[in-house]
């Protein structure tokens, strides 16, 4: 094996690697968000609004 | 050019930012916690955020020193920096040769946490070397280097070498990649 050969070697196996990482990320970004999330910011603006309110 | 409230856009990023959390924490429930803090506090800070830079990278940033302030609260800051722990993990090629997704992932969630970080920022959410840097409070080269030493450990735990097929698959029906990249044996 040449030296160039194992550079290949190595960069077509860190391209394989961040192929994965970007599916295993991506899978992760697609999954649905918890409903908690969507009342917390419904109650933070709430808050806000309440302290703008009050003023 | 008008922006938008970011209070408004910081519900775009939740996505990203609880990926970001699920891949640092390993742990669905310490993960959502993490992001709800993350949110309160960015919200409550909200005029720290300079409008017109990225927030993604922001919110990012709080993130991770909320789970890094955490962590070293609770002391059970894992000393690992080598991922000594996987050496009780086994991961084989399928006998095929392909990897499966799901034994990349275990091999992914033995890496120390400065590795995953790494290679979650640059590798599969797209941030560049600098940003990533950003984030972590770090040199460029420290992300790097973390980075490689990432690639290398997984390399070694899937025992991938220049002629791995480039698909891993979670079944055997892929049909493996020819010519195998002019790598010689």
């Amino acid at each position: 094996m040449t030296e160039n050969d194992a550079h290949n070697g190595e960069d077509r196996i860190a391209a394989l690697i961040d192929q994965n990482l970007r599916r295993v990320y991506s899978d992760l970004v697609q999954e649905d968000l918890p409903d908690r999330f969507k009342d917390l910011l419904a109650v933070l603006k709430a808050q806000d609004k309440e302290e703008t309110d009050r003023r | 050019m008008t922006h938008r409230d970011p209070r408004e856009e910081m519900l775009d990023h939740l996505p990203a930012l609880r990926a970001f959390a699920l891949s640092l924490t390993r742990n669905g429930a310490t993960a959502d916690d993490m992001v709800q803090d993350t949110v309160v506090k960015a919200w409550t800070n909200m005029e720290k955020f300079k409008v017109g830079t990225n927030m993604r990278a922001w919110l990012f940033t709080i993130l991770r020193n909320t789970y890094y302030s955490s962590r070293r609260k609770l002391n059970r800051e894992v000393a690992d920096p080598e991922g000594t722990m996987v050496a009780s993990l086994s991961v084989k090629p399928d006998h095929d040769g392909h990897m499966n997704l799901t034994d990349f992932k275990k091999a992914f969630e033995t890496l120390p946490d400065e590795q995953r970080e790494a290679l979650i920022l640059v590798g599969a959410s797209g941030h560049t070397y600098e940003e990533a840097a950003d984030i972590c409070g770090v040199a460029i080269g420290t992300i790097k280097s973390r980075a490689n030493r990432g690639r290398a450990r997984l390399t070694e735990l899937l025992q991938l070498d220049g002629d791995s097929p480039l698909e891993m698959t979670d079944n055997a029906t892929m049909a493996v990649v020819a010519g195998g990249g002019g790598v010689l044996r």
